[in-house]
């Protein structure tokens, strides 16, 4: 029960760092981007070679793939992402599913379809007795690290000048551009950020979530329930989306392996029903 | 019997107030203008009108049946139709063909699926005659819509909602952001409407309100501040304080 | 022109049958996509309704076609009728939770209910054969006359003619009225209520409407090939239904076809060499039309032929 609740807890926060980015190029760009998932896939790849192939500390791995997962996030946002702001939506649908192909097939070339693996240091695996259970010395690092990304990011948001922009621009973008806020500037370096963090994501969640080509497409369902139960302009409603949605995907597996994903993906639509206001219904207000 | 009436209208944005207990009543036939300064709440009280808001207290009466309920669509049926301050129009389909699908809307066939379009004659006729009597050329008819002047444009807007023969006919802003040149044709399809059709004129221009209207409502801060003819309301001292600003017009 | 051209069209897809005797599955598959992207562009081109989930109709209508027979009734033209009802039952069902105003709620629900379906299909193998497929499924003879062969002859013009039937009918569709409604409500959401047109229900007819062309497509697929998988119900369908779509010309019926079949075909040339390259060029054709922009072959064959003329 104990370990349920941890692994769902671990992989609630995984998806959160994962899917953060993404709430914001939904809120602020209303721009419809399923390659979001491609940046935590070429983090966790990014994190695997540099760990099993070069032999780097895995610390400085996770560094190493979220700077340039963020790097790549801001050449495409730059040379691509860019020309189809303001577009139809099912362009943008296409060449973010294009971007999801292409990334596929690449990394398929590269590394294989087979599901990556790396060995964690010596001082991150085996367990710790708790109370009587043993707990992952993982997970509880996971739980850490994406604690301590959740009260930066809060932080950032809230007491920051940039974060203060970040939230009139997600508001009204409009209404910021009025008041001479660099919305596509703030946006390319969100963008960046959001697509560092995906990256940071996909390289820790290697040992909990697996890692193959498929991974974008995958885990893309996930993200998108994540921004469209949380909201766009705080931290915290995606935060509390992700742990849910951790925790529910966990239990089901664990406890009605029968049913798959398909508690999931109800769960989605439920929820889309249900809670059709926050992110989507202000999208859908524009 | 009232045209179109309002009884106590409101509506709220989270706290704020934009219609406030607004009454109205537009006699059969009748020239009633609706002014007021930027943010009185005269489009928040077309969209209240023509269904596109719901209001948080009042009721809607056309012909003296209550419609506050009714969708949007179900006003039209009952002879309600609007035009829009910023042009709602077809960018791809031409004049000819968004008056005969608003004519089509009229006639209730839009949910038929098998005689093509074009076979409605009659229908297609209707739309070019009256497209001829806004002084629209053939070729503009059968131009993409997209491709015609702002003026023009400006006319179809009024036309499409012509389509609709309506008892009663919601002119929002009609000659906003026509040049000059082009103002002409619109001030004309105005004047030149049926007594049949009653007509509520939203508008800034006060030539065009003076020169129309025969009741005039001023809106200030969501609510009546005045209701009366013309020359009543230009010489009301609250209305020049709040709106008008100067000396009495004309 | 137009008419010598559309004639021109179908002979030459008939064509096929004495030309390229070899390819006739191939070309089957073609035609069965065509009309997968046919029921695609009644609703995202004319009614522009943006889906991710219209595999969840295809598939629908395969297994449903695919169960009839293998249950015993294996009469093909009853088995595309109740393929059809199912799927636009389903359409109609799901219409309201998909309508619900805005892109992206309709993206997003459609894609969560054709994940839900095909999740469903995955673990009810005792129902659909999960990952297997679906096995025993057998066709009787078209119109109790043509025996479905293993060259794919019967199920070629077969579908070819199921093909055309339904494109007389999406074409009579489009031109009517409630065609134009459509195309007035992806014009303008705004103005059709002013009108006096119910948009949600013009909506939901034509989302209904959409979704049992899927269905008879996906049944069109289980008869001929008499075996389903899981591949029907697939988000790679859905996403490759949009990209034959987009190929072809949004909002045209030849251009909705043109794109199935030279999709269809590149596909085949190119996954032969290799899967992953195809689903390279597959990407990079998908990024290369969104910058691009709307018109597809069809935007392109017209333009040439306005220069020319």
């Amino acid at each position: 029960m104990l370990t349920v609740l941890l692994d769902g807890l671990a992989a609630g926060m995984l998806l959160f760092v994962l899917s953060v980015g993404l709430s914001v190029t939904l809120g602020l760009m209303n721009f419809v981007n399923l390659a979001h998932g491609a940046f935590g896939m070429a983090g966790g790849y990014l994190c695997v070679v540099l760990l099993n192939r070069l032999g780097l500390p895995f610390l400085a791995c996770l560094l190493a793939a979220a700077l340039c997962t963020g790097l790549l996030g801001l050449a495409l946002e730059r040379l691509l992402y860019r020309r189809l702001y303001g577009r139809d939506h099912l362009e943008q649908v296409l060449f973010s599913i294009g971007l999801v192909f292409i990334a596929g097939a690449a990394v398929d070339w590269l590394m294989g379809a087979r599901q990556q693996l790396i060995t964690l240091p010596p001082w991150l695996s085996g367990r710790v007795e708790l109370g009587g259970v043993g707990l992952g010395v993982y997970r509880l690092f996971l739980i850490a690290v994406c604690t301590g990304l959740l009260l930066a990011l809060h932080l950032g948001l809230v007491r920051t000048r940039f974060g203060s922009r970040l939230r009139a621009a997600v508001d009204d973008a409009v209404v910021a551009r009025g008041l001479g806020i660099p919305v596509e500037r703030l946006f390319a370096v969100t963008f960046a950020l959001g697509s560092g963090l995906a990256g940071l994501g996909g390289a820790l969640g290697v040992e909990v979530l697996g890692l193959d080509p498929t991974f974008p497409l995958k885990y893309m369902v996930y993200f998108l329930i994540v921004v469209a139960v949380g909201g766009a302009n705080t931290v915290i409603g995606p935060f509390l989306a992700a742990i849910l949605l951790g925790l529910v995907d966990v239990a089901g597996k664990y406890y009605l392996p029968q049913f798959g994903a398909f508690g999931i993906y109800t769960a989605m639509v439920a929820l889309l029903i249900l809670r059709p206001q926050g992110l989507l219904a202000r999208a859908a207000a524009r | 019997m009232s045209a179109l009436a309002t009884e106590g209208l409101t509506r709220d944005f989270g706290g704020f107030r934009a219609v406030a207990d607004v009454s109205l009543a537009l006699a059969e036939g009748a020239r009633h203008a609706l002014i007021g300064p930027n943010g009185a709440g005269k489009t928040t009280l077309v969209n209240l009108l023509s269904g596109a808001l719901r209001p948080s207290a009042g009721r809607v009466l056309l012909g003296g049946a209550e419609i506050t309920a009714l969708p949007q669509h179900a006003r039209v049926k009952r002879g309600l139709a609007r035009t829009f301050q910023v042009n709602q129009l077809f960018p791809d389909l031409t004049p000819e063909g968004a008056v005969g699908l608003a004519v089509l809307e009229r006639q209730g066939l839009t949910g038929r699926w098998w005689r093509p379009a074009a076979a409605h004659a009659a229908e297609r006729e209707e739309a070019r005659a009256l497209l001829a009597g806004l002084r629209f050329s053939a070729a503009e008819m059968r131009a993409p819509t997209r491709s015609l002047p702002y003026g023009r444009q400006r006319l179809l807007e009024i036309a499409l909602a012509l389509a609709l023969r309506p008892r009663v006919l919601l002119l929002d802003e009609p000659a906003a952001g026509v040049p000059p040149g082009e103002s002409r044709a619109v001030l004309e399809a105005v004047a030149a409407l049926p007594r049949s059709v009653t007509v509520l004129l939203i508008e800034h221009d006060m030539d065009l309100v003076f020169r129309f209207a025969e009741r005039i409502t001023v809106l200030a801060q969501g609510a009546v501040l005045a209701e009366g003819p013309p020359a009543a309301i230009a010489r009301d001292p609250a209305v020049r304080a709040v709106y008008l600003g100067g000396p009495a017009h004309g | 022109m137009r008419p010598a051209l559309e004639a021109g069209f179908w002979l030459l897809a008939l064509s096929g049958f004495w030309l390229m005797p070899e390819q006739l599955p191939l070309l089957g598959q073609a035609a069965i996509a065509a009309l997968f992207v046919l029921s695609l562009d009644l609703l995202v081109g004319y009614a522009g309704v943006l889906t991710l989930g219209h595999a969840a109709f295809f598939g629908l209508g395969a297994y449903g076609a695919g169960l009839l027979a293998q249950q015993g009734w294996g009469e093909p033209l009853s088995g595309l009728l109740a393929a059809a009802l199912l799927a636009g039952l389903l359409g109609l069902l799901t219409a309201p939770l998909v309508l619900r105003g805005g892109d992206l709620p309709a993206l997003m629900v459609t894609l969560g209910l054709s994940l839900m379906l095909g999740e469903a299909a995955n673990k009810l193998p005792g129902l659909t054969g999960g990952a297997d497929g679906l096995l025993g499924v057998e066709i009787w003879p078209v119109l109790g006359l043509f025996r479905f062969d293993l060259h794919g002859r019967t199920a070629f013009l077969y579908a070819l003619a199921v093909l055309f039937l339904l494109f007389l009918l999406a074409r009579r569709i489009t031109a009517s009225p409630f065609g134009l409604a459509l195309r007035g409500i992806r014009g303008n959401a705004r103005r059709m209520p002013a009108l006096g047109t119910p948009v949600r229900r013009r909506l939901v007819a034509a989302y209904a409407l959409s979704a049992a062309y899927a269905g008879i497509a996906g049944a069109l697929l289980a008869q001929t090939t008499q075996f389903v998988s899981l591949d029907a119900l697939s988000f790679q369908r859905s996403a490759e239904g949009l990209l034959m779509l987009v190929l072809g010309g949004l909002g045209a019926l030849y251009g909705a076809m043109l794109g199935a079949i030279v999709f269809t075909l590149a596909h085949h040339l190119l996954s032969e060499m290799s899967p992953l390259f195809w689903q390279f060029w597959i990407g990079l054709a998908l990024v290369g039309l969104a910058l691009a922009g709307r018109g597809g072959l069809l935007g392109l064959g017209a333009a040439l032929l306005g220069r020319r003329a």
